[in-house]
């Protein structure tokens, strides 16, 4: 072992701090060289891993009038063995598993399984990201190609001015725009004191202001990848497919666009994905009416402090979302595939 | 690439017929960058069917008078004429021209047949002769195999032939070349120069092509123009502009040339004497220059013109001695850097006729140089 060490450390010269770790590793059955990609491992298992299972198992219990309030995973047959592990040494334990917390989300009292509360929550939270990734994408592809194809001192100060709204806090930016949107607000009064309407308009606790808030929200995470694709797109292209007689739009349509694809999946995703399970923006935008998951899930949790419930809605939400994100990875294999 | 040798390759030279009306007319054009000129006044005609070079170093100004005539740049003035219609506003799309780029410019996301098919959708061809066109030029370019691969699945070479057969696919008057065999290595270069040759004979598409690469320039063109600082400096035919170089510029730009500085002593109708203490010794030339006696004058004369004989020889003219300073054994020739006795240093090429260890010329000697009296020529700038 210090034999095989040592000629490594003859090798590569290393620092002798590094070495004596490098040993440490070694005694403990470790490759040095594993160790390294070894932390964003250790990372995702701590606190990705374990919550995600720990959820899981919550979302199979049931509810209890308990602390924690949900039903234990193991149960000893015998209630005279109060430790679970000597429980489980006489073999009397089994594992209650309940999927009353799943049943629960697609049935309700005289609904039908597809207009439960939850299943309506969640095909509201689908289609209102799937429409603010359209509007995110509408509006952020002309600035990101416009950014692109700007001077580089343009450039820098445009990207700049994007993000620079993150500068101040999320919840900032939404509470002003409840001060733009509500029925005294900025927007009303000047659109009254202009004279094109009478009375305000009321936009606060409405769709229309989730919208407002999501696409605002995420803008720049749809403009970001769609810029750093579009701006290492070689124009000598634009110049071939002109030069073959094909007009500037529509080269837009045949060139630009079809080799702006890995920018517009990874740029949806981006603004999709978070938008699915959105909390803060339909809570504080949205009013009562609008019922989203993310809502929906802090309501099971806090107020009906069903736990079990809410993990599996949690659960169900993260089900949810793996479509579009294996999606995303397919495409971007497909992409360092095609490389260069 | 079989084909049999072009039978009038070469052979027909519209510029020297007097009635001949030029396909491509480039009349005092001008283009400026903010204040940075890179092409100046340049004139230019160009016949139906030529492939016509522009031969200049980086940053003369070939590339940007390319651009104007496929419409990416507009000339600050100046006229463009291609088959007799003004060029002025009209954009690269609605062209008849076609450009191969630098870069190749493939389109990433499209299959060979669909690059080469693109020119011809935008033109609404009708499908059935698309596929007919793309089939033949594919063909053509021996490409048929890789009809199906996208771009980055081709080697360097293939991807320039599909660059090729795209740009000639539409049949254009014009096609344009831009550095069109700069990314290949040596022996797929001179492939792919004699097949551009073939292609354009066959077709009869008039070629303009861009290069730096003097050797590319000579063995592609009908004709040479040479440009500098964004002027065209000369125009001929490969043999023109090698043989009667018009500048000091010229000679040392195409080839290599040794320049001797002199005076002009005689200058008759059938010879001209010129006394280069540079050359140590007389230039004795069999044709005359009108100039006055005493002018300042160039003699510019190619390394291959110059006889090497060991030891000191006495002829009255064309006759220098001095050193060999150094021997650069190529192969097929041999290149000989000879200090003269004034200082200056001479290069001569010499065939190897016999083996290299048999060469009489070693390091060191003493050799005489003599040429042929009609070998240099005179310049006066």
């Amino acid at each position: 072992m210090s034999n095989d060490a040592s000629i490594q450390g003859g090798r590569l010269r290393r620092a002798p701090g590094a070495q004596s770790i490098g040993r440490v590793l070694r005694a403990l059955g470790v490759q040095p060289r594993l160790a390294v990609i070894l932390i964003p491992y250790v990372w995702l298992v701590l606190f990705f891993m374990i919550p995600f299972l720990i959820v899981l198992k919550i979302s199979f219990a049931e509810l209890a009038i308990a602390q924690p309030p949900y039903s234990p995973l193991l149960v000893c047959a015998d209630p005279e063995i109060s430790s679970t592990w000597l429980c489980f040494v006489e073999g009397k334990i089994s594992v209650h598993l309940s999927t009353k917390s799943y049943v629960g989300i697609v049935s309700e009292y005289g609904k039908p399984f597809y207009d439960t509360l939850y299943v309506r929550a969640y095909w509201n939270s689908v289609v209102t990201a799937f429409f603010s990734t359209i509007l995110c994408l509408l509006i952020g592809y002309p600035m990101a190609y416009g950014i692109a194809r700007s001077s580089s001192t343009v450039r820098n100060l445009l990207m700049m001015m994007i993000i620079l709204p993150f500068w101040t806090s999320f919840l900032i930016r939404i509470y002003a725009w409840m001060g733009l949107l509500k029925d005294s607000g900025v927007i009303n009064n000047a659109l009254i004191w202009l004279g094109v309407i009478d009375s305000p308009l009321s936009m606060m606790n409405t769709q229309f202001a989730v919208y407002v808030g999501i696409v605002y929200s995420y803008l720049p995470f749809m403009i970001l990848p769609l810029y750093a694709n579009l701006e290492k797109m070689d124009l000598t292209l634009l110049e071939a497919a002109a030069d073959l007689g094909c007009k500037p739009l529509k080269a837009f349509f045949v060139i630009t666009v079809p080799l702006s694809l890995p920018g517009i999946v990874a740029g949806s995703m981006l603004v999709f994905i978070p938008a699915v399970g959105e909390y803060v923006i339909p809570e504080l935008l949205g009013g009562s009416n609008t019922v989203m998951i993310g809502r929906e899930l802090v309501n099971v949790f806090y107020q009906n402090r069903d736990w079990p419930a809410a993990c599996a809605l949690a659960i169900a939400v993260l089900i949810l979302l793996v479509v579009p994100i294996t999606l995303y990875q397919y495409y971007q294999n497909k992409e360092a595939e095609a490389g260069k | 690439m079989a084909a049999e040798t072009p039978a009038h390759y070469h052979t027909n030279t519209p510029w020297n017929e007097p009635g001949a009306e030029p396909y491509i007319r480039v009349e005092n054009v001008t283009k400026k960058f903010g204040d940075f000129v890179a092409v100046n006044d340049v004139s230019l005609n160009v016949y139906r069917g030529e492939l016509f070079s522009l031969l200049g170093g980086s940053g003369c100004g070939k590339t940007t008078l390319l651009r104007m005539l496929a419409g990416f740049e507009e000339p600050t003035s100046g006229k463009i004429y291609i088959d007799g219609v003004d060029m002025a506003g009209i954009p690269p799309y609605a062209r008849p021209t076609n450009m191969m780029f630098q870069s190749y410019a493939l389109f990433p996301h499209m299959t060979v047949e669909a690059n080469v098919s693109f020119g011809l959708k935008q033109d609404k061809v009708p499908s059935a002769e698309i596929n007919n066109r793309v089939r033949q030029i594919l063909d053509m370019v021996q490409l048929t195999q890789f009809a199906k691969r996208k771009p980055h699945q081709l080697s360097g070479g293939q991807r320039q032939r599909v660059a090729l057969a795209r740009a000639l696919v539409k049949a254009p008057k014009l096609l344009l070349l831009d550095e069109p065999l700069g990314a290949l290595d040596k022996k797929l270069r001179e492939a792919t120069q004699f097949e551009i040759m073939n292609i354009q004979d066959k077709l009869g598409i008039t070629f303009m092509v861009v290069t730096h690469d003097q050797e590319e320039a000579m063995t592609l063109s009908t004709r040479i123009g040479v440009m500098n600082q964004g002027q065209i400096v000369q125009i001929g035919t490969p043999q023109e502009i090698y043989e009667y170089p018009n500048t000091k510029q010229v000679a040392d730009f195409i080839g290599s040339v040794n320049l001797f500085e002199g005076r002009i002593v005689e200058d008759e109708s059938d010879h001209v004497l010129i006394d280069s203490p540079e050359a140590g010794g007389r230039i004795y030339v069999d044709h005359g220059i009108s100039s006055a006696p005493g002018a300042k004058v160039w003699a510019a004369l190619r390394p291959e013109k110059i006889q090497l004989v060991k030891g000191d020889r006495g002829e009255p003219y064309n006759c220098i001695k001095g050193t060999v300073k150094g021997i650069a054994y190529m192969g097929n020739l041999s290149v000989y850097l000879i200090a003269l006795d004034s200082g200056k240093e001479v290069k001569v090429t010499m065939p190897n006729q016999v083996r290299a260890a048999e060469q009489m010329i070693g390091w060191d000697d003493r050799v005489t140089l003599t040429w042929h009296a009609n070998s240099p020529v005179i310049l006066l700038s």
